[in-house]
């Protein structure tokens, strides 16, 4: 099992080869999270990155103990929880919706998770106030949650969890509801927060930007399988496979089918589209020979590496958008559109040609058949 | 509501007295009867106006009939303490069982859940005859007829599938989120059942078993046919009114007055809780 959780004293929370199915005896069991690993170290933030639907959530209530793991373990703190009841497992959670106490005042709801804390009146009291202050909810503290709005119930819910003193914090797309003002002003702060007191915390976002704004690392799940775990310069420049690669950044890669040949160059055929020469000795020795075990690959450029403007490659400017900070320029390449991203103004109108080149520096590679990366610039991934 | 013109309002109260009269009436109707003989109740034409009396409350209670052919005994006092008791202690079983088990069934989805609930509510599909019939062969057999715990038993036809699923929805209708927040912040399952869920759904809890109580006191054919004079609630006891020189509408409007007052406190009672669950809001997600 998990040698990392036992030698490695920083792992906080250790997740191996957890599996959960919904309903196993019915005809169509959901396999919603499929042997999942992941190590979250002590004090780190890790974002659960994807789509609705991904088993972002069910991981989540997996290790509060909502929902019964089908296999596998959890280990926090040294200690296997996977069979505790929730109140045992010494973690605090946000929720996304409507979870506070009806009858009783946001200061109450907040004030409650710190009753089996042992803390005194006066210091409980203070704890509730700093915590109301860092997310902005003070002048509502002695509301009732019919009373206030969906942002502000979230927002009590984030600080009911951050008052409490616990091994893990799980956060469900804590800022879900807030106006894009507040949302930016509270990641700031969280990321402090959590930051000063060395909390270990996992949230769930469907939000890139969250997730990037506040994780150290970002865990991208897809189909129950987590697609990769890494910081965010890893995510954008070493994605583990075409789903990372065209799920993370915006806007998003663009990724053509192409047949490639390796030899004292390496050349790419996109079908209809363009041919892309290099050098062999821009890629190093491991790369062309994974390359070119290979006929038919994917290749893949992120829209603000292309370099317009020079090289030999040409197409069709579909439309060109000026965001005040940079270009928005799709391209007609091989019947599909290219997005591309430059930082002035282009001069470039619609049916415009455009020449337009790839830095090798810049191509991810990646399996024709199961998406997986083979090379991203010169070295094999 | 605001914008509603003079003759618009004027209108509204017309009709709400009209429907409040034409629905009270009866109800009226019974209570004035209640204070009169039986010779000023069957006169022609009726009148309003008579000189009350509290002799079928006397009667009532003391448990003597004066009736032209002589005194008859009467169980009333016993019949109106039967039906307390039956009652109260149908719906306070049925309240045990079903309130856990409409919690079971709101939150939780195992195999046959469905099938189950689905069964308990058939109970109240079947003709009370059809079941009663065989019923009773074997309480007999059992030692449970005429008892006031098979008279119980039997009851939890008409009060646990009532309870079972109004109580369900109301639980359904509470986000579970928060009963996690209150599980993660060190509470056990059983705690935050009884602390957080079950005050939440206190207004459905109420309603349901303030409508449980009602259809078990106003139960006839069950302890018509499994319990004899000394177990039998009010409503079977009424039969008692029509004796062999007449029927007693005195005594019977006044034991009907009698009969609907638990009810009508309990109602009262739990109106509270009713109106609390509105004013709670925003439970739902």
């Amino acid at each position: 099992m998990n040698a990392s959780a036992k030698s490695g004293g920083d792992v906080a929370l250790s997740l191996a080869g957890v599996d959960k199915i919904y309903a196993p005896t019915a005809e169509r069991p959901v396999h919603a999270v499929k042997a999942l690993d992941l190590d979250v170290r002590k004090g780190e933030i890790v974002a659960l990155l994807g789509s609705s639907g991904c088993g972002k959530t069910s991981t989540l209530r997996m290790i509060a103990g909502f929902e019964a793991v089908t296999r596998g373990s959890i280990t926090l703190a040294g200690r296997r929880i996977e069979h505790l009841a929730p109140a045992r497992r010494g973690v605090a959670m946000a929720f996304e919706g409507y979870s506070l106490y009806p009858p009783l005042t946001v200061r109450d709801n907040i004030a409650f998770a710190l009753k089996g804390a042992k803390i005194n009146a006066r210091d409980a009291d203070k704890a509730v106030r700093e915590v109301a202050a860092l997310v902005e909810i003070e002048p509502i503290l002695d509301r009732y949650p019919s009373s206030i709005s969906g942002g502000q119930q979230q927002r009590a819910s984030l600080a009911r969890a951050l008052v409490r003193p616990a091994d893990l914090y799980l956060l469900d797309e804590p800022m879900g509801q807030l106006e894009p003002r507040l949302r930016a002003l509270l990641r700031g702060r969280l990321k402090q927060l959590l930051g000063e007191r060395g909390m270990t915390s996992i949230f769930v976002t469907h939000d890139q930007t969250e997730a990037n704004a506040l994780a150290d690392r970002v865990a991208v799940m897809e189909g129950g399988v987590l697609q990769q775990l890494a910081n965010q310069t890893e995510l954008k420049e070493r994605p583990a496979n075409l789903f990372v690669a065209t799920f993370i950044g915006e806007p998003p890669m663009n990724v053509f089918d192409a047949k490639v040949e390796v030899g004292e160059r390496v050349r790419f055929a996109v079908e209809n589209g363009p041919r892309l020469d290099f050098s062999a000795n821009e890629f190093s020795e491991s790369a062309r020979r994974e390359i070119a075990k290979r006929a038919r690959v994917v290749i893949g450029v992120r829209p603000h590496d292309l370099r317009l403007n020079s090289g030999s490659n040409e197409a069709r400017v579909v439309s060109n958008q000026w965001l005040g900070d940079q270009s928005h320029l799709a391209l007609d390449v091989a019947g599909k559109l290219m997005v591309a991203v430059a930082f002035s103004e282009m001069g470039a109108s619609r049916r415009d040609n455009l020449r337009y080149d790839v830095p090798a520096a810049k191509l991810h590679v990646f399996d024709a058949d199961d998406g997986k990366a083979v090379s991203h610039g010169a070295a094999a991934a | 509501m605001e914008h509603s013109s003079r003759a618009e309002r004027v209108l509204r109260g017309v009709l709400i007295t009209a429907i409040l009269v034409f629905f009270l009436f009866p109800i009226l109707w019974i209570f004035l009867m209640s204070f009169q003989t039986n010779e000023e109740v069957l006169r022609i034409p009726p009148s309003l106006f008579f000189k009350p009396t509290l002799i079928n409350y006397a009667s009532l209670i003391t448990g003597k009939l004066q009736t032209a052919a002589g005194s008859l005994d009467l169980a009333f006092m016993l019949n109106l303490w039967n039906s307390v008791l039956l009652s109260t202690l149908s719906v306070a079983l049925s309240l045990l069982l079903g309130v856990p088990a409409a919690y079971a069934f709101a939150r939780f989805k195992f195999r046959g859940s469905e099938d189950i609930a689905f069964t308990l509510l058939s109970f109240r599909f079947a003709p009370p005859l059809l079941v009663l019939l065989p019923l009773s062969l074997y309480f007999q057999d059992i030692g449970l007829n005429d008892t006031y715990v098979g008279l119980i038993w039997v009851y939890q036809l008409i009060a646990l599938p009532l309870i079972l699923w109004i109580v369900r929805g109301y639980f359904e209708d509470i986000s579970p989120d928060i009963e996690y927040a209150y599980r993660i912040a060190g509470h056990s399952w059983l705690q935050t059942f009884l602390r957080i869920a079950v005050p939440l759904a206190r207004p459905g809890i109420a309603a349901a078993g303030l409508l449980a109580f009602i259809f078990c006191w106003n139960n006839f054919v069950f302890a018509l046919i499994l319990a004899s004079a000394d177990k039998q609630p009010v409503t079977v006891g009424a039969l008692a009114f029509v004796t062999a020189s007449g029927i007693q509408y005195g005594q019977i409007a006044a034991a009907i007055v009698l009969s609907i007052t638990p009810t009508l406190a309990l109602a009262l009672y739990a109106q509270r809780y009713l109106v609390e669950g509105l004013s709670l809001g925003a439970v739902k997600g």
